[in-house]
């Protein structure tokens, strides 16, 4: 089933799903961000006087709770742009 | 546009965002020159002219934020915020010209961070008196905390540059990816997507990265 792919293609191919893989680290930054936007909501509602502060407050924890998430991200770009792989695997000379 | 430089038989490919770069810093500058004179023009005894009215808030809400945020001890990193806010900014909406927006580049925003990186090093030596103070503060509370503190303290810069890459970045290909799909309809529903990942995205980031520097040269200022 194999024999008509090149090992570049295959290479290549894998590492597209290695990107798609690398990118369900998108999940638990969207619950957390989700999670402090819904108890924002509440507070808002608690306390509309200090919404401005609520909601930087808000928008700053989200911005650290996606950093796993960008992670993720930069991985799957790596994996998509930069292709190390395929450059180990040339440099091998099999 | 890229650059192509030759020095002595070397070809060195200059990438679209580094000169984009140069464009928004040349851009900024002339905008400084143009306040600078104008605020040096107008008296006291006159109210101020519609542009100069819009700097002046400008100014003072940065003020303001970074005394609410750092402390009124701490008002000298003011220029400093005002500096890179309104270089992100304009960094970040460069994209809405249709050109590759500058911080798309790791080089750029890893620059920045470090920036910020090396005035949160250089204020926690000078707070704590010393090398040997300075390596203490790794230390506590515990001794074999050591470790975690020192890769804390190095994730900070990689955290702040990634964040702002890679928001910019998969902006600029999630677009990059709709317009090579939809072709020719592409102008009819491209425009809200553009409001968000350029627009919104874009300033949000850079309040973000303005945000987490406040926070991250304020601890160590004191």
């Amino acid at each position: 089933m194999l024999q008509g792919i090149t090992s570049e293609a295959f290479i290549l191919g894998c590492s597209a799903i290695g990107a798609g893989l690398a990118m369900i680290a998108g999940i638990g930054p969207g619950i957390g961000q989700g999670h402090a936007a819904g108890h924002a909501a509440e507070a808002v509602g608690r306390q509309p006087e200090a919404q401005g502060d609520i909601t930087r407050t808000m928008l700053l924890g989200q911005a650290v709770a996606e950093t796993t998430g960008i992670y993720g991200l930069v991985i799957a770009i790596i994996l998509l742009f930069v292709r190390p792989l395929l450059t180990a695997y040339l440099n091998l000379g099999l | 546009m890229e650059l192509l430089i030759r020095i002595a038989g070397k070809d060195i490919i200059v990438p679209d965002t580094i000169v984009n770069v140069w464009v928004v810093t040349v851009l900024l500058i002339i905008f400084a020159l143009v306040v600078n004179k104008k605020i040096k023009k107008a008296s006291i005894d006159e109210a101020p002219s519609n542009f100069l009215n819009v700097i002046e808030a400008l100014v003072d809400v940065v003020e303001g934020l970074v005394k609410d945020t750092m402390g009124p001890q701490n008002m000298k990193f003011a220029p400093y915020i005002l500096t890179i806010m309104c270089f992100l900014i304009v960094a970040n909406l460069f994209g809405l010209l249709g050109f590759s927006p500058p911080t798309s580049d790791y080089s750029v925003t890893f620059s920045l961070a470090l920036i910020t990186f090396v005035l949160t090093q250089y204020w926690s030596f000078k707070n704590a008196g010393g090398l040997l103070g300075y390596l203490k503060g790794f230390t506590e509370p515990m001794a074999f905390l050591t470790p975690l503190n020192v890769i804390g303290e190095l994730a900070n810069p990689i955290s702040l540059s990634f964040r702002l890459f890679g928001n910019i970045m998969s902006g600029g290909i999630i677009m990059a990816l709709l317009y090579n799909a939809l072709g020719y309809i592409a102008p009819l529903i491209t425009p809200p997507l553009h409001a968000y990942f350029d627009v919104f995205s874009g300033v949000l980031q850079t309040f973000i990265f303005i945000m987490l520097s406040m926070i991250f040269i304020g601890g160590a200022a004191e």
